[in-house]
């Protein structure tokens, strides 16, 4: 069990999201930065779609009551467990009443915003609609179907793991191991959606060359970006259509809104294009106020860059897998 | 069949297609033949869901198919197929407070449209709107039938949070928040209906062929 000792301010319990749902408006949710997720439970020898807590807002700090192995990954945040300093994209082990401290993400060799904390079997909390993750708009799933709070306490699913290696072990981290940059700034795949022809020329350049700044109106639901203004040639009052994580919808103003995880499974602005399912998870760890570029990718580059992307977390769990194996033997 | 021209389709990343009906109306033939097209559509491998909107129907992926020139090809010959698909469900009546605080874009849809706040509400009150889909947010509805003269643009800057219960116009369409949050959509008035139960099962009160009717419970001029 743990207990949460800070405010811990819009930390929720998300998996990889709620899929299957949306035909009763139900949007997916789910971790911001899957990948993180998914590692994180990897190291643990969960399922890969384990619940955990995302943290977003620091400092962050858990005690463990009854200790227990854990996995923190995503944002950098010079983690320490009582006073020991953990390494980030590591798994560990905590004796009870041990407290987890997480500090601001440092912007070392990369830039994260948010943390992942996972435990062993998952944290323990009921599937609504197929998945634990936390739907806010609908104030279900996840820990009571809200962000968490101090004095929260959260089970994990499973007593212990196997047997913990002394010192824990961990990943080098997919912002190192997959980096992708345009000009020294995080960037994105995108695929062109069904207006970016309504786009004036000039506009659909600006897109690929700018840079767009994260603005301060941004969270889970969609993030408002802002830079060159763009210009539709074509005006065209749309007809609601279903959405997903990643669509860049462009407003009348001109400031594109890129969905995120939170957002509406459906909408009616204009879409120019949508940041691929693969590179999603590096949008979701941009923080606010910071810089990001986008990339014109096709159809196959987005495939193939998933394919990657499954591929990386598949050698991570093998890795994991025979690390494990050989810790047991000896 | 009743609309000319050829429908659209289109890539939401890897995760999602979207095909749309041709045209800019949006017509109950039309919707009844999305229903047909999505009743297909969801028995197919790699399509996780088939989500009716207005007019069009997004499939959600289980994994992002390799060959999506056949997936086209399948959709597009589903549709030519595709006869309307009559669903009559259940009809509800929701009491509307206009105007006021609970309508707080009432001003826009008069400025817009020229017509007074009696004459909206008279318009916006008077069609029996079928459910077409649902959407934005657990048991949201989508409806078909809002007079074109009360039509009124999505607002240029969505609006941060509208509370529950939220009767408003974007566009051609109207609708009911089922829950607070941000909206794009100009709020006329204010109603109150529980439309979403994640315990039920079905989770929402609503499903598309269902029908809704705003009874005017009082007008704030």
């Amino acid at each position: 069990m743990i207990e949460l000792l800070s405010a811990s301010a819009l930390a929720t319990v998300q998996d990889l999201g709620r899929l299957g749902a949306l035909r009763w408006g139900v949007g997916t949710s789910g971790a911001m930065d899957p990948l993180a997720l998914a590692a994180g439970n990897l190291l643990l020898g969960n399922e890969a779609g384990a619940a955990a807590i995302e943290v977003p807002v620091f400092p962050f700090q858990v005690r463990f009551t009854d200790g227990g192995a854990f996995a923190l990954t995503g944002a950098d945040c010079a983690a320490r467990l009582d006073d020991v300093p953990l390494l980030p994209w590591w798994v560990g082990e905590a004796r009870a009443g041990q407290v987890l401290t997480l500090a601001l993400p440092r912007a070392g060799a990369w830039r994260a915003s948010r943390a992942y904390l996972c435990l062993p079997g998952g944290v323990d909390v009921p599937a609504v609609l197929g998945s634990r993750s936390t739907q806010l708009r609908g104030d279900f799933g996840g820990h009571e179907g809200r962000t968490l709070r101090q004095g929260d306490v959260l089970r994990a699913g499973a007593a212990e793991s196997s047997s913990m290696p002394v010192g824990g072990f961990g990943l080098v981290p997919p912002a190192l191991a997959l980096p992708l940059q345009v000009d020294g700034v995080p960037a994105m795949r995108v695929l062109p959606a069904a207006e970016y022809m309504h786009y004036t020329e000039t506009s659909r350049a600006a897109f690929w060359a700018g840079e767009w700044k994260i603005t301060s109106q941004s969270d889970r639901y969609g993030y408002r970006l802002a830079g060159t203004k763009l210009e539709a040639s074509t005006s065209v009052e749309m007809r609601s259509h279903g959405i997903v994580p990643g669509v860049i919808q462009v407003p009348p103003g001109g400031q594109p809104i890129v969905q995120m995880r939170d957002a509406q499974p459906s909408g009616g602005y204009p879409k120019l294009g949508t940041v691929i399912e693969a590179d999603l998870w590096r949008l979701g760890q941009a923080p606010i106020g910071s810089r990001v570029r986008f990339i014109e990718t096709t159809w196959d580059e987005a495939v193939a860059a998933l394919d990657q992307m499954q591929a990386w977390l598949a050698n991570v769990q093998r890795l994991v897998g025979l690390y494990r194996r050989q810790q047991a033997r000896s | 069949m009743s609309s000319a021209g050829e429908p659209s389709i289109s890539v939401l990343g890897t995760s999602a297609l979207l095909f749309e009906a041709p045209g800019h109306t949006m017509t109950l033939p039309d919707q009844q033949r999305i229903w047909a097209l999505a009743r297909e559509a969801g028995r197919w491998p790699d399509v996780r869901e088939a989500v009716p909107g207005m007019n069009n129907l997004m499939l959600s992926f289980v994994r992002a198919p390799r060959a999506l020139a056949e997936l086209r090809a399948r959709l597009l010959a589903a549709w030519a197929v595709a006869q309307p698909l009559p669903l009559e469900g259940r009809v509800i009546e929701l009491p509307v407070v206009y105007g006021g605080d609970g309508g707080p874009h009432m001003a826009d849809v008069v400025a817009h449209t020229g017509l007074s706040i009696d004459q909206i509400v008279e318009i916006h009150s008077a069609p029996a709107y079928p459910v077409y889909a649902l959407g934005s947010h657990p048991g949201y509805c989508y409806l078909g039938g809002m007079d074109a003269r009360i039509a009124t643009p999505r607002r240029k800057v969505p609006v941060v949070s509208i509370p529950g219960g939220a009767v408003s116009i974007g566009g051609a369409q109207t609708g009911v928040s089922a829950s607070t949050g941000p909206s794009g959509w100009n709020t006329i008035g204010r109603t109150a209906m529980r439309f979403f139960d994640s315990t039920q099962d079905p989770p929402a009160l609503l499903q598309p062929g269902d029908t809704l009717r705003f009874r005017v419970q009082k007008v704030i001029r």
